[in-house]
């Protein structure tokens, strides 16, 4: 094996592309400056003017990023720029890949874990460290000081920003990767960040309680948004709380399947969801890094179908949890509810069993038992068990234990830690709950599919290479088929990078979608359908 | 058990195996001297480039031959005994088989030049070839200038690829145009200068005199034979097109010319041996095609046919319309149908061009002058179906109808701002001053 192996320590120098132009020094050294202060302000240095620091801080990083995004794309002719990618160490898993995954990593444990060292105050006393480096902002946009969730809101939103802006020099070639890139960007910086802030400000009032909610994350992706505490800060702020409640619902239930099923789940991951565009931005030096192995598929499979149903029993029993038994009270109770869920899943099951079997195979077994064990569960326990104890477990550990492995571990110490080692869109590919949904839908049911060029693809594999969700895109390519995969995201790297105009997204009609050939285009016309038709 | 051994493990003898491996059970054999499993051969660029690892150009995981049943030997063919079926291999062992397919590819032209043996003198087209480029072209303190011999579409891959990695490189080529022995000198032109912009030192109308050794018998200095000039460089690229790779069978009684001869069913000579791809050249030629085809598509076609034959469903190659593409820089290009070149091309044959002012982007429509039938298209910086292409060209469309139709066949992205209506245009304007 070890032939095959391109070894570039053969080289008697590194190739030039690795090395840095003295405006690139001086751009990473400005950026690193940026970043000095805020590791500064996590040692507690105490700064005599905070929102100057804190200006200092962000200006430098978002400074230093534009002016290296500048200098590595301006003076090039538009067009595909990967030279080098595999040879620079923080984009082929070297030294610089894993420092920066183990700092990110380490960040996030802190971050979910540990927050008192980011200086996050105990209660009523005044932040401290990194945290209150923070607080003017805060201050500023929603009255209160900083959190811990602040910090990072902030941190996150301007990484969006600036790696968008370097992605947009980049692809500055292509209008589909402008557009959605310019989404992420305004969803992220006004629904994620700014919206909630100032859905914070209402809440200084008396007759708001309304609690922390990002309209763009849709449970089953936003796993609290039907926790007790978050539903009765809805139906406990008037008019605006319950539409924002129902918004939630029919976010889920209405919105993304009509969008899914017209423009595939890209709609949603790809330039919408903040996961995605973190992914998308800074995450877009590492999509070349997912696995494309076979295994790596098998294990997706079962991996992202387990924590969707996990999410599902979690919420359920949650939800099951705070609803009353006396319907004079309230029309939704414990009873309504689990039955809702149980024809809910039933139909979703049933419909798809009746006309999509034959597109499912081996996979539809697997959903199947999944899906009846949930029902048949819900049903029995029902009528055995006691209120808190719906699941055998209590839903509050349930909940506590989803928030923990799911929530803090996977989808953000893994999901976003392990950027520079396992890609940038490992959550989104294994664990997101919101994406099986998506996925479900959009391979069974969704106008979407990437339509490819006849008899055009050389095999070359550069869609496979930069496909963050470790697709191979290049065996449907090379068959003349089009892709219809439930974890495509639709980014459309798959069609830039393609030297041969091979790949285009689409939105065409649900026939004809999946199309296999033995005998590509451009051969006999007689051997073509022979061939094709058996 | 009927034992299919198949020469050469690149698009052809692979895409032959599968294919049998489909429709049979047979024992099928396929034996390569460059590497251990198939990758693909046009993604070597991407390699060098950093764009891919070499891993990441093996469309099939390592597994998969297992799985199938093909099994893969690493050997070099020294002669092929037809008498007794036999194969001999330099490493001294021997294998038998039943039927024998040749898909041995190609191999860089060398035209007699002085010097084109020297260390740092090479082709791109093998394995081998990537990993030569590494040891003498790795940087420019290594390399501190290239010359690049043929403007084909290898040569202005190797451009790229140099240019990547910050090498100085000066492109020789014979034409007056970068490869406007195919292209019409529109095309030809705009490529010429894309091919400027990215800081090539393109010399049109340059050949190679001979390539000059240092002492310890590299490439140093290449003359010019036009000027005489001489360029100091330590790495020469030879591109100047490719010949099939057969030395190894002249001996034997298959019957070559430049290639392997083969009739319609792709058979040699010699009952039960085959070739296919790069190396097999038609006793007749088809269409416009030429007599050796050696291009990625057309030895997977061969490939696809082949199996057919093999498995006792007798089949002559009978390509559809002639497609091609490339990419030149960043310049994506495909063909559907034929557009000659302006010293290729029939008297019948009327051209047809529209270029965006950005010099990035041009598309040339051949049409029958006497009938206005659409002959084909080039396509540049504009992505377009085959499909739809493959479809006009079999009904015989009118150049009006295929102009007037033209945002059918457009697969750009979407958003992508689109000329169908500037082409258009340009054609009416162009009709009625003609």
């Amino acid at each position: 094996m070890k032939g095959n192996k391109l070894d570039h320590s053969l080289s008697l120098a590194k190739p030039d592309v690795t090395d840095f132009s003295a405006t690139q020094k001086a751009a990473i050294a400005i950026g690193l400056i940026g970043l000095f202060i805020l590791a500064l302000a996590f040692l507690n240095t105490q700064f005599p003017n905070r929102t100057l620091f804190l200006c200092l801080a962000l200006g430098l990083i978002t400074l230093g990023t534009i002016l290296y995004s500048n200098s590595i794309y301006k003076n090039k002719t538009e067009g595909i720029k990967n030279d080098g990618v595999w040879f620079k160490s923080v984009s082929s898993r070297g030294f610089w890949a894993w420092s920066i995954g183990i700092i990110l990593t380490l960040f996030y444990i802190v971050l979910y874990f540990y927050p008192e060292y980011l200086g996050l105050a105990a209660n009523g006393e005044n932040n401290t460290g990194l945290i209150s480096l923070f607080d003017p902002l805060s201050k500023l946009l929603s009255g209160n000081p900083a959190s811990q969730w602040f910090v990072y809101g902030t941190l996150y939103t301007l990484a969006i920003l600036i790696f968008g802006y370097k992605f947009l020099l980049k692809y500055r070639h292509s209008r589909y990767q402008q557009l959605r890139t310019f989404s992420v960007m305004f969803f992220q910086l006004g629904f994620a960040f700014l919206i909630p802030e100032f859905m914070s400000r209402l809440n200084e009032s008396p007759n708001y309680n309304l609690p922390y909610y990002d309209l763009k994350s849709i449970w089953p992706l936003n796993y609290y948004l039907f926790d007790s505490w978050s539903v009765n800060g809805f139906l406990s702020s008037g008019t605006l709380g319950l539409a924002l409640l129902i918004f939630g619902v029919l976010s889920i239930f209405v919105i993304t399947p009509i969008l899914t099923y017209k423009y595939g789940k890209r709609w949603y991951c790809s330039w919408v969801c903040g996961c995605g565009g973190l992914a998308e931005t800074a995450g877009d030096p590492f999509r070349h890094l997912s696995s494309k192995k076979l295994a790596a598929w098998k294990l997706e499979r079962w991996l992202i179908y387990t924590v969707l149903v996990f999410s599902i029993i979690m919420t359920t029993a949650v939800v099951y949890s705070y609803l009353g038994n006396d319907t004079s009270k309230y029309w939704l109770t414990k009873d309504v509810f689990l039955l809702g869920v149980g024809i809910l899943l039933t139909l979703v099951f049933a419909l798809t069993m009746l006309f999509k079997r034959h597109e499912l195979g081996k996979d539809a077994k697997f959903g199947a038992i999944g899906f009846f064990v949930i029902i048949a569960t819900l049903i029995i326990l029902h009528f055995t068990s006691s209120t808190d104890h719906i699941f055998l477990i209590k839903s509050s550990s349930l909940r506590s234990a989803y928030g923990f492995y799911i929530g803090s571990i996977f989808s953000g110490v893994i999901g976003t830690g392990f950027y520079p080692i396992f890609g940038s869109r490992v959550w989104c590919r294994f664990g997101c709950p919101m994406a099986a949904i998506l996925g479900f839908q959009q391979r069974l049911f969704s106008k979407f599919r990437i339509t490819t060029n006849g008899g055009q693809c050389i095999s070359c594999g550069n869609c496979s290479t930069y496909c963050e969700m470790g697709i191979d895109v290049r065996a449907y390519a090379q068959k003349g088929e089009n892709i219809v995969r439930s974890s495509c995201v639709g980014c459309g790297i798959c069609s830039a990078v393609c030297p041969r105009g091979v790949l285009k997204l689409e939105n065409d009609s649900m026939k004809g979608r999946i199309n296999p050939n033995e005998i590509l285009l451009g051969n006999d016309v007689d051997l073509m359908t022979l061939v094709n038709k058996n | 058990m009927e034992h299919v051994v198949i020469i050469g493990n690149g698009i052809s003898g692979v895409t032959a195996a599968r294919h049998i491996r489909k429709l049979s059970n047979k024992k099928i054999t396929i034996i390569s001297a460059e590497t251990d499993y198939f990758f693909s051969r046009t993604a070597l660029m991407y390699v060098y480039m950093g764009h891919m690892k070499f891993e990441n150009t093996k469309p099939y995981e390592d597994w998969f031959w297992e799985k199938n049943n093909i099994n893969l030997k690493k050997g070099y063919v020294q002669t092929v005994d037809t008498k007794n079926k036999a194969l001999h291999f330099a490493e001294g062992d021997t294998l038998n088989y039943d039927k024998l397919i040749i898909a041995t590819g190609s191999k860089p032209n060398k035209f007699g030049w002085k010097g084109q043996d020297l260390k740092g003198v090479q082709g791109l087209y093998s394995k081998q070839d990537l990993d030569n480029l590494e040891i003498h072209a790795p940087n420019n303190k290594v390399c501190k200038r290239a010359v690049i011999v043929g403007g084909g579409l290898i040569g202005i891959e190797l451009a790229e690829m140099l240019n990547s990695r910050n090498i100085p490189v000066t492109f020789l080529v014979r034409e007056s145009s970068f490869w406007n022995n195919v292209l019409p000198d529109s095309d030809s032109e705009m490529i010429s200068q894309h091919i400027k912009d990215h800081h090539i030192d393109l010399r049109l109308s340059s050949n190679l005199k001979e390539i000059v050794s240092d002492e310890n018998g590299k490439a140093t200095l290449v003359i010019i034979e036009e000027t005489g000039e001489e360029i100091v460089c330590d790495f020469v690229g030879l591109t100047a097109g490719v010949a099939p790779n057969i030395d190894f069978i002249k001996e034997s009684d298959i019957e070559t010319n430049k290639g392997v001869l083969v009739n319609r069913f792709l058979e040699t000579n010699m009952p039960d041996v085959y070739a296919i791809g790069d190396c097999a050249e038609q006793h007749e030629t088809i269409g416009h095609r030429k007599p050796i085809e050696a291009v990625w598509y057309t030895g997977r076609m061969m490939g696809e046919v082949v199996a057919q034959t093999i498995c006792g469903n007798k089949m002559p190659y009978k390509p559809s319309h002639w497609f091609n593409s490339a990419k030149f820089f960043d310049i994506e290009y495909q063909t559907y149908g034929w557009v000659h070149s302006n010293r290729n091309k029939p008297e019948y044959e009327t051209h047809f061009h529209w270029k965006h002012n950005d010099n990035t982007k041009c598309i040339t429509i051949a049409f029958n002058t006497n009938t206005n039938e659409f002959l084909g298209i080039n396509t540049f910086g504009i992505r377009m179906r085959h499909e739809v292409f493959d479809r006009w060209l079999t009904e015989k469309r009118e150049v009006d109808y295929v102009i007037n139709h033209l945002r059918e066949a457009n697969f750009d992205p979407e958003f992508y701002r689109s000329f169908e209506a500037d082409i258009q245009k340009a054609y009416k304007n162009k009709m009625a001053t003609a």
